[in-house]
């Protein structure tokens, strides 16, 4: 086997397309040469980083709920440090991260014309700061890499979007700063009073139970945002829509998951008492935004809008399940994450196919290509399935974990969100049928060509992954067993713990009261 | 006779540049024309110079005539950054000044004059020599503000400054004069002993202090003492403006970081609540006043502003770490500000010299180089991590929240989402517009390798931030 511990691969992940992104800078010649060298340099980094970080996949220890491949580096001092690892929740969407880069580059093969060395680089460098954000294990360092990739998102959606992209951009750029801004002060005072950024030692740290509220509101700022739970969603079908086809993989395969990723990895095991205090408040707007976004993107005419409303009503899935805090839905929800980060991406992916042909997304421009797009329509029509859940696919798992997990913490949630479920297959099925079925009438259409071959070699690693994860989800479930375990057993020990002392401190007479009745 | 001569060795750096300043200035007055070039060239070897120097000189507290003048760790690090300031500046100037034929040799001397001021106030250890290194500072930065004295804008703008500097100047000193009156004397530790005995703070040292703390403000551009900047950044001539964005500012905040400490300190309680409001206004002012700007020197002005309230969030949690923040954010801020201002000295066309925001749209296709350095500079005045900006505030943050102001931290933060909305307009109009006339000429080698320089010490200060914490460490370690 080789020695991995005394290797620093997560560094070397991390930082791997920082250097292909700089030898981008280096290459001269005319805009030709330039533009197919940095294609070329970007697939091949983004390639290796997803066959380095399978060694992690390789290597990762199931049994254990610590963190693994732990790096650390003195830096700003003595409670701020470079420190790096992963677990059972991380891992998972590290490889996520490095299997859509090449996935990405390869659909920015023809699509993107202009400033195709920048737009490389963007690439490259939001691939560092999405896997440190998922690396990272000192709060600066994750706050370092976690906005940082505000700057080469609003760059790509600002110069390679579409006519309303400066309003997208800023309006993304600005919403999410705002909320993190307020995380970071909730960081400082967490620094404060600990003494220390390292998120470890904070997973064991009591904090007081009012500063738990706080900063719980302060952490559920950034992360709902980023996540987006609703009200705060509005920014999302408008990135998206303006976003290019890789931009927007990018943000509803990896950049959502950081939202939902932060509260794994903050907000329940760090403050349980808030936790438990604000989860109705978080199955109230997840239920919400399940059913009004689901009945927004019933009436939308663009196919974009129409996908990122839908990813907001998955999302809410997501947040259910893991404030159901059982073992169920917290792995549902990672779970869910993972396939609907390669689901949605896919079908941006998809959208992004028909929008490169005739440069349109209204879908009321499209209708009857099963007549000349055959294998489109199938590839179309399994993620159509994937994103409604269809058993055998990976959003069935998700699906129905998270449901089973909801049910045992709140029945009302589960009942409501079911109605989701029933939903997503309406928008979904319909937005099938008017694209694909139908008569093939509108001239323009008739000479759009089928799926080339780089279009099947980016489709067919997905299809794969999302078949594996509906037949065998055991391979991923079992990564995050030990971690997820951990996380609840955690939970319930603090819980118990701060409840073990308020009864009696705080309401000794309620307590016959209660067990009277 | 001999021990009535003081030591002289504390002072060296600043005997050096006065002797040199006047060297420079007879060397011009004699060689007459066509000497600019050559003086400068020498202004900006003997700022260098002067800046080993100084560095070499550190570590040690030492005190000479009379104890007016103090060295220690805290002023050698605020020198080095009015050097580095001023230097850069210099380089910055030459092309402009040739361009807009003000390329005269009394632009370094004045601009020298000025750093030997600032020197003195940063040195400062008794309120005369404050007074004396202020005024000097400002006398010569009048003038640079009106260089190019065939030009309305410009006269004017130097005009503003000395009426309202002279307002300031006025009361300032007699700020000092209170103090005087109610302690007894002009010397810091004896100001500072004299507050300690007393049982309670009379209310003339009260109002000695508020007049200081105003004549000080109206140095810094703080609001309410800021009107005059977005004129006068306007109107002087741009490397003038770069210039006024960096050294004076790190020097008042020298002078301001040494009198609040040192001689009031232990009346903290009674000028927190005003550095408070001082910094919540000016974050404010700053971040909603630039909003509305189209030209590029007034948007610097109120850039400026605003940070000036997020360094004084560290003056006002009084404590050592508090101290130690200003002075990181003081080092990236002066870094910072000489990069953006040297892709604005180099705004120029075939008619001249162009200053709106608008002319640099699409720098990022006509001119790649300067449009990632001026964008890395904007994220960075932005705050936005990973760049240098962000230490600067991650650092005054923790101060404040450490020193319990959580809503002045919270005020600080939300401005900085509005702040980070006009320095983003920048980056837009640079990469997302459609490309206006191409700027014309090259950088020049000097001004390239300042704009390098500072670039990469953004981007790269979280790879090895150790260097400029530790300094700030000792340096503000030295006033407690």
């Amino acid at each position: 086997m080789l020695q991995i511990s005394d290797w620093p691969i997560l560094s070397t992940i991390t930082f791997l397309p920082l250097i292909g992104a700089l030898f981008i800078l280096m290459i001269r010649g005319d805009e030709e040469t330039v533009a197919r060298n940095a294609r070329s340099v970007a697939l091949w980094v983004t390639l290796v980083t997803f066959v380095l970080s399978l060694l992690i996949w390789i290597n990762f220890d199931t049994s254990t709920a610590d963190f693994q491949f732990v790096e650390e580096a003195s830096w700003l001092s003595s409670g701020i440090r470079y420190k790096m690892g992963v677990d059972g929740i991380s891992m998972l969407f590290v490889i996520l991260t490095t299997f859509l880069m090449p996935i990405c580059i390869l659909a920015s093969w023809e699509a993107i014309k202009v400033r195709v060395r920048e737009y490389m680089i963007a690439f490259l460098v939001i691939e560092t700061l999405m896997v440190g954000v998922f690396c990272a294990l000192d709060m600066i360092v994750f706050y370092l890499f976690f906005e940082g990739g505000l700057i080469p998102m609003f760059l790509i959606i600002g110069i390679w979007g579409g006519a309303r992209r400066i309003y997208a951009t800023f309006k993304f750029f600005l919403y999410t700063l705002l909320g993190s801004v307020l995380m970071l002060l909730a960081m400082l005072a967490m620094y404060l009073q600990a003494g220390t950024m390292d998120i470890p030692t904070l997973l064991h740290y009591d904090f007081p139970a009012h500063m738990q509220t706080w900063l719980w509101l302060a952490f559920f700022a950034s992360f709902a945002v980023k996540v987006p739970m609703w009200p705060v969603h509005t920014w999302l079908p408008d990135a998206h829509v303006e976003a290019p086809t890789a931009g927007s993989v990018i943000l509803a395969g990896v950049l959502l998951k950081m939202g939902g990723y932060g509260f794994l990895r903050f907000s329940l095991p760090m403050f349980p008492d808030a936790t438990v205090y604000f989860t109705p408040l978080v199955f109230s707007l997840s239920v919400i935004a399940v059913i009004y976004t689901s009945l927004v993107a019933l009436m939308q005419e663009d196919m974009k809008k129409l996908i990122a409303y839908s990813s907001v009503a998955h999302m809410a899935f997501v947040t259910i399940g893991m404030f159901a805090m059982n073992p169920q839905g917290v792995e549902g929800s990672i779970f869910q994450m993972l396939s609907h980060g390669l689901v949605s991406g896919a079908l941006f992916l998809c959208v992004g196919v028909v929008y490169d042909r005739l440069h349109t997304r209204e879908i009321a421009r499209y209708g009857g290509l099963v007549n000349n797009m055959p294998r489109y329509a199938v590839v179309f029509l399994f993620f159509t399935m994937a994103a409604v859940g269809l058993p055998g696919t990976s959003g069935f798992v998700g699906e129905i974990l998270v449901m089973v997990g909801a049910f045992h913490a709140n029945t009302w949630t589960a009942v409501l969100m079911a109605t989701g479920v029933i939903l997503s297959a309406a928008y979904m099925l319909w937005l099938y049928r008017r694209v694909i079925f139908g008569e093939l009438t509108k001239p323009d259409l008739k000479d759009m060509l089928d799926l080339s071959k780089r279009e099947l070699l980016i489709f067919t690693p997905i299809v794969l992954v999302v078949l594996w994860m509906g037949v065998y989800p055991q391979s991923f479930l079992r990564i995050m067993h030990a971690s997820v375990d951990n996380l609840i057993t955690e939970h319930q020990a603090s819980l118990e713990a701060s409840g073990a002392v308020s009864p009696e401190a705080a309401a000794p007479a309620e307590q016959p009261a209660e067990s009277a009745e | 006779m001999n021990q009535s001569i003081p030591s002289l060795l504390p002072a060296l750096p600043e005997i050096i540049l006065a002797a040199g300043a006047m060297l420079l200035l007879m060397l011009g007055a004699y060689r007459k024309a066509h000497s600019a070039a050559l003086i400068c060239g020498l202004s900006v070897a003997l700022l260098l110079a002067l800046m080993v120097l100084t560095i070499a000189q550190g570590g040690e507290i030492t005190a000479t005539f009379g104890g007016m003048f103090i060295s220690d760790p805290f002023a050698v690090f605020m020198k080095v950054l009015i050097l580095v300031g001023a230097a850069a500046s210099l380089v910055m100037s030459r092309g402009y000044l040739k361009l807009t034929q003000t390329d005269h040799f009394e632009f370094p001397v004045l601009l020298l004059l000025s750093v030997l001021g600032m020197m003195i106030m940063v040195s400062a250890n008794n309120l005369i020599s404050l007074y004396v290194g202020l005024e000097m500072q400002s006398l010569a930065l009048y003038v640079l503000a009106a260089f190019n004295r065939d030009s309305l804008r410009s006269t004017e703008a130097g005009l503003k400054y000395f009426v309202l500097g002279a307002l300031s100047s006025g009361l300032l000193l007699y700020g000092a004069s209170l103090i005087y009156g109610f302690t007894g004397t002009t010397a810091f530790d004896g100001i500072a002993a004299a507050l300690t005995v007393a049982s309670e703070t009379s209310i003339g040292v009260i109002f000695g202090i508020v007049f200081i703390l105003a004549g000080l403000c109206f140095k810094l551009a703080a609001v309410p003492f800021h009107m005059w900047t977005p004129d006068v950044y306007e109107g002087a001539p741009t490397p003038v403006t770069a210039f006024f964005s960096v050294a004076p500012k790190a020097a008042a905040f020298g002078l301001l970081i040494r009198v609040m400490m040192e001689p009031f300190a232990v009346v903290i309680g009674e000028w927190q609540q005003i550095i408070v409001f001082i910094s919540i206004a000016s974050m404010i002012l700053g971040a909603f006043g630039a909003i509305a700007q189209t030209n590029i020197k007034r948007l610097m002005a109120y850039s400026a502003i605003g940070h000036v309230g997020y360094a004084l969030m560290g003056v006002a949690s009084g404590t050592v770490e508090g101290i130690q923040s200003v002075i990181i954010y003081m080092a990236i801020y002066v870094v910072m500000n000489i990069g953006a201002f040297v892709v604005i000295v180099a705004m120029r066309r075939k008619e001249g010299v162009v200053e709106d925001i608008a002319d640099l749209a699409g720098l990022g296709r006509t001119r790649p180089g300067l449009a990632l350095a001026m964008g890395i500079m904007m994220f960075s005045l932005a705050g936005i991590p990973p760049v240098a900006g962000f230490a600067a505030k991650l650092y005054v943050f923790l101060a404040a929240v450490d020193a319990g102001l959580i809503t002045l931290a919270i005020i600080g933060v939300l401005t900085s989402v509005v702040g980070a909305y006009y320095y983003l307009h920048v980056v837009k109009v640079m990469y997302f517009d459609e490309p206006a006339a191409e700027l014309e000429g090259p950088l020049g080698s000097g001004m390239s390798v300042v704009l390098v320089l500072s670039s990469i010490f953004i981007l790269l200060f979280f790879v090895w931030p150790g260097p400029l914490v530790a300094g700030a460490e000792s340096a503000a370690a030295a006033l407690f």
